[in-house]
């Protein structure tokens, strides 16, 4: 068996097993922990054959790795998987936070840990089966499969009596949208008789999905709207502030962004290309909104993970205001982002999980002058925070700036420079915020909330964290190994949704002659003193 | 083989298995065990299910027709055989040890499962409607019996008593409805009523013959707004009756339902469509909104089964090619988790049902790590989550309704099962949360036929989630021996020849 064809199957149904054998196994000792480890480290290996098999500089649409079998005859669902470069680094992604995560539960769970790690097995199971379908029903499964253990994971291991309640609102958010994706999903099958995302794509560049064009928009709100609540956007977010407080510091880590984005990317923009460049105005806005919202709250929290639910808001509104102005700098920043979010969102979710794990709250207040006890501990915090408000040299940096920008040469958004303006100021509330959680944990007058002795990170943690700063590190400054793979998408989305409003942006595009990352990498370094 | 003979082997066979058992009881010690006759009827039934594809061989051309063409034995029929065989197979799995010692008639629970059953198959094998009437009074006397096996209890009493009454008045609307089609048209024969009514302009009495009839068959398969009944009998009804007469009855009375309106009134197709449209978005809704206010979890399993009838009569909405196998293919997955979902009830209740409410089911999950996650499992199938029948089930109904044109009443349907993953969500919850109190009842193993009967529904639902190709097919063939134009002919050919 070719290896190139079966990868992605491997890698999906690796944690699969993983999560079977652990079931099985008994729950004594450290066995949980060590199985979870071995399965996902396991499986990360597997991810890595991705980019170092990857052929770039394919043109956009094409997938590598493909696997295409027949599933169920009629209707026509296909065994469809197939990575680009998007979805080859959300795998990867994926697969990197894994072990992490696993690392970063190692004490916190301490009992019914079977339980916990066979959840978190299977909603790695569900999410490498998002990013890797190509077929619309394979990719639904997996989409409402993912739900199941987060779900079950907030419910069982959340933190406060108030657990069931925000495992509820968060299923009830995620599900009855997806209801609708369904029923949105069943007409296009009715229209087109399939439901192979490449075909549908193609379909829908020559509009042959459907004459009707108010069943389509409807039909493309339904998707949209299903995709939004999981991101979330801005008006959307309800269930995220409960969902991040109570949810264990390994399920937070994947909660909230990459699925979301991903679907909107995938099969929003390639599925109703029209549709989706009609709704962008208000998306760029409820983007732009979403920043400087999520900003000003996470201003007036006390609690850490308050705080960082709606610090998270506002990155991921500046990701949906990048991929919806649809140019070439806004989507692939966007899709940078993502990655960045999850890499930097991780390591700052991982650090509160260590600190809460020594001193029992997430209340700021409870907290003072722990630099002085605790240097690994400052040390990491203060380069993660960083990497979160975007410092050049670090991996953000690059992601929001090529958002920003693109957000300014964005023609569709009638005011696009007041929408950038504002989305710009989210980012300094944003540098503020994350600054003042590091001055009112770290400095000021000395504060133990629980008498406990200062205890430093131990070696576990440290492999926990260091990977992660060495790769916000390495996408900080090698960021065009990255957008070389992903800017085929960029290219492709900006083109296709925008064929009569971009033609200057093309024209300029022509005379660099370069690929746009590079242009827009090279502005990027030339302002980094500015910033 | 006379065609009599091999057009009700299945029947016969547990007629006589039935038989056996009555007389084998009295010979039994008073008080003794009475599970060698489970197992002779776990037998018998086993064999009916191999007559049943012995019978399939046949239908490859042509339908079997007997008794002067009021039996007719095609894919269909046969389809319905097999599920109502597996749905009686697991339930008695389940039941072998429930009835031990708690009672002295389980010899004749088992003499009835079988009787219900020969009333269900012929049902869905009777092409006349008073052979209909007739199969399915065999099998409702049968449930009502069991519905009350818990005689010491008063809620097991008032479940019978209510099923009995409202059921007997749903037969006496079948009937009419019968009479008014033998008025309209001239015959009680489905493939004559539709000869009759052919190129006819739809006769009033007609209409109105077809009206009565749904109303008898809905308030079979408790649909709003002829439900009320549902909450009391499965409340009442001890947990291994009531995962067999909330499937196999329904999956009787479905497939009546089905020849009636696609075979004999399916020139009304147009008229009749409306009438369901409206029952169904009407269970649907009644059945989880009510589910949503139960603490009980039987009744909260109860407004299940009436919303999942709504999502049943979805697929009648649907033309006839899609809509019939879409029916066929939720029956059985909607038996494979509900038996299943009452074979753990059966298993954590007891005959007592000392276990009742959501409180008493908090921490099961904990204490009972393996019956919890088969019914977290069974809930997450009700639900509809991917990779579990209920998905697919929920996924044919709706594509084939969608394809029709009613995308509202998908609409409606998918917005219902939102409402419907809050309560048994809940329940699912509650499974996994830690108790307050101290853990009192004593923890029992699961006996080997019960773990038989959960393993045997927990593939089934999983395998209709994952490969439900080969299910499919078998639905597909059997809504083809009621659409092809053929069949019917052949139908009307051999009751004229008989004659």
């Amino acid at each position: 068996m070719n290896l190139d064809t079966s990868i992605l199957t491997l890698i999906i149904f690796a944690p699969l097993v993983g999560a079977i054998v652990l079931a099985l196994l008994p729950d004594r000792g450290k066995t949980m922990q060590w199985g979870a480890l071995i399965v996902t480290l396991i499986t990360f290996g597997l991810t890595l054959h991705l980019p170092a098999h990857f052929q770039s500089g394919m043109p956009a649409g094409s997938f590598q790795f493909v696997t295409d079998l027949p599933w169920i005859a009629a209707p026509a669902i296909r065994y469809h998987l197939g990575v680009d470069g998007m979805s080859m680094w959300l795998t990867v992604l994926t697969g990197f936070l894994a072990p992490l995560g696993v690392l970063a539960s190692w004490n916190t769970i301490s009992e019914r840990k079977k339980t916990f790690y066979v959840f978190f097995l299977l909603q790695q199971v569900a999410m490498l089966g998002i990013f890797a379908a190509l077929d619309l029903f394979l990719y639904y499964a997996f989409w409402e499969l993912s739900l199941v253990p987060m779900t079950l994971l907030i419910a069982t291991f959340g933190r406060t009596a108030a657990r069931r309640d925000a495992a509820a609102k968060y299923f009830l958010y995620a599900f009855i949208p997806s209801a609708m994706l369904l029923v949105g999903m069943i007409w296009l099958y009715a229209q087109t008789g399939t439901f192979d995302l490449p075909k549908l794509a193609s379909l829908a560049a020559s509009h042959g999905i459907s004459s009707n064009s108010a069943a389509l928009w409807l039909c493309s709100l339904a998707f949209l709207l299903a995709f939004a609540v999981k991101v979330p956007v801005f008006p959307l977010h309800g269930w995220l502030k409960d969902a991040i407080a109570e949810a264990p510091t390994a399920a937070v880590m994947v909660l909230a962004g990459k699925t979301g984005l991903y679907s909107i990317l995938r099969f929003s923009f390639a599925i109703f290309p029209d549709e989706s460049h009609r709704i962008a105005p208000l998306m760029i806005a409820l983007g732009a909104i979403g920043v400087v919202y999520g900003a000003l709250i996470a201003l007036t929290q006390n609690n850490m993970k308050h705080l960082a639910a709606y610090s998270t808001l506002g990155h991921l509104s500046i990701i949906t205001l990048g991929i919806f102005t649809f140019t070439i700098a806004g989507v692939d920043g966007g899709i940078y982002q993502i990655l960045n979010h999850g890499i930097s969102g991780g390591a700052l979710f991982i650090l509160m999980g260590i600190l809460y794990e020594r001193y029992g709250t997430y209340d700021m207040r409870d907290y003072g002058g722990l630099a002085a006890t605790l240097p690994w501990m400052v040390t990491l915090y203060v380069i993660t925070t960083l990497s979160v408000v975007g410092l050049p040299g670090l991996n953000s940096f690059v992601g929001e700036f090529l958002v920003l920008s693109g957000t300014m040469q964005a023609t569709i958004a009638e005011h696009h420079v007041l929408w950038t303006v504002i989305a710009t100021s989210g980012v300094i509330f944003g540098a503020a915020y994350m600054l003042v959680m590091i001055q009112r944990v770290f400095y000021g007058p000395a504060s133990n909330p629980n008498g406990s002795a200062p205890r430093d990170l131990d070696a576990r943690e440290h492999l926990a964290l260091w990977p992660m700063v060495a790769v916000m590190v390495v996408m900080g400054v090698l960021s065009p190994y990255w957008i070389g793979s992903i800017d085929p998408n960029g290219v492709a989305i900006s083109h296709q949704t925008s064929s009569s409003t971009s033609a200057p942006q093309q024209h300029f595009r022509r005379a660099e002659n370069a690929p746009a990352y590079a242009r827009d990498i090279t502005s990027a370094s030339a302002t980094q003193g500015v910033k | 083989m006379s065609p009599n003979l091999l057009a009700l082997l299945p029947e016969i066979i547990l007629t006589v298995g039935g038989v056996l058992i009555m007389v084998a009881e009295p010979c039994l010690t008073p008080g003794g065990s009475r599970k060698p006759l489970g197992w002779l009827a776990i037998l018998a039934t086993l064999a009916a299910g191999a007559a049943s594809i012995f019978q399939l061989g046949f239908t490859k051309s042509a339908a079997i027709f007997a008794f002067y063409g009021t039996i007719q034995v095609d894919p269909f029929s046969i389809f319905f055989h097999l599920l109502i065989a597996a749905i009686v197979l697991c339930s008695l799995l389940g039941s072998l040890d429930y009835f031990e010692g708690a009672t002295n008639h389980a010899g004749e629970y088992f003499a009835l499962v079988l009787f219900g059953a020969v009333g269900m198959m012929f049902m869905t094998s009777a092409t006349e409607l008073l052979m209909v009437f007739v199969g399915l009074e065999i099998s409702s006397i049968s449930t009502y019996i069991m519905a009350g096996f818990r005689k010491g209890q008063a809620t097991s009493a008032e479940s019978a008593i209510k099923y009995f009454l409202l059921g007997s008045f749903a037969t006496a609307f079948f009937l009419y409805g019968i009479a008014l089609a033998f008025g309209a048209t001239g015959s009680t024969s489905i493939h004559a009523i539709a000869a009759g009514l052919a190129g006819t302009s739809t006769p009033t009495l007609a209409i109105a013959a077809l009206t009565l009839i749904i109303i008898g068959l809905g308030f079979k398969v408790s649909a709003a707004p002829f439900h009320v009944w549902t909450p009391d009998v499965y409340q009442g009804a001890p947990a291994p009756v009531v995962g067999l007469m909330s499937t196999a009855p329904k999956a009787a009375a479905f497939a009546v339902l089905l020849r009636i309106t696609y075979s004999a009134f399916g020139s009304m197709e147009a008229r009749w469509t409306i009438l369901l449209w409206i029952l169904a978005a009407l269970s649907m809704t009644v059945g989880n909104l009510g589910a949503l206010l139960q603490t009980n979890v039987k009744r909260m399993l109860a407004y299940s089964s009436i919303a999942n009838a709504g999502y049943l009569l979805v697929a009648f909405t649907a033309s006839a090619d899609r809509g019939i196998a879409a029916a066929a293919f939720y029956t059985a997955t909607y038996a494979a988790m509900n038996v299943g979902a009452f074979a753990v009830i059966t298993q954590v209740g007891g005959f007592n049902e000392s276990t009742r409410t959501l409180a008493d089911y908090t921490g099961l999950a904990l204490r009972r790590p393996v019956l919890g996650a088969l019914l977290s499992f069974f809930l997450l199938s009700m639900i509809g989550i991917p990779f579990t029948g209920g998905f697919f089930g929920k996924f044919y109904v709706f594509t084939a309704t969608i394809h029709s044109g009613n995308v509202w009443l998908a609409v409606v349907g998918l917005l219902n099962s939102g409402v419907a993953c809050f309560y048994y969500l809940r329940l699912i919850a509650a499974l996994y949360t830690r108790r307050e109190t101290a853990e009192t009842s004593p923890v029992t193993s699961i006996s080997f036929p019960a773990g038989l009967g959960l393993a045997a529904t927990a593939l089934a639902t999983l395998m209709l989630g994952v490969l439900p190709g080969q299910i499919l097919h078998l639905a597909g063939r059997a809504s083809w021996s009621i659409t092809s134009p053929s069949a019917a002919r052949i139908g009307a050919a051999a009751e004229t020849a008989s004659r």
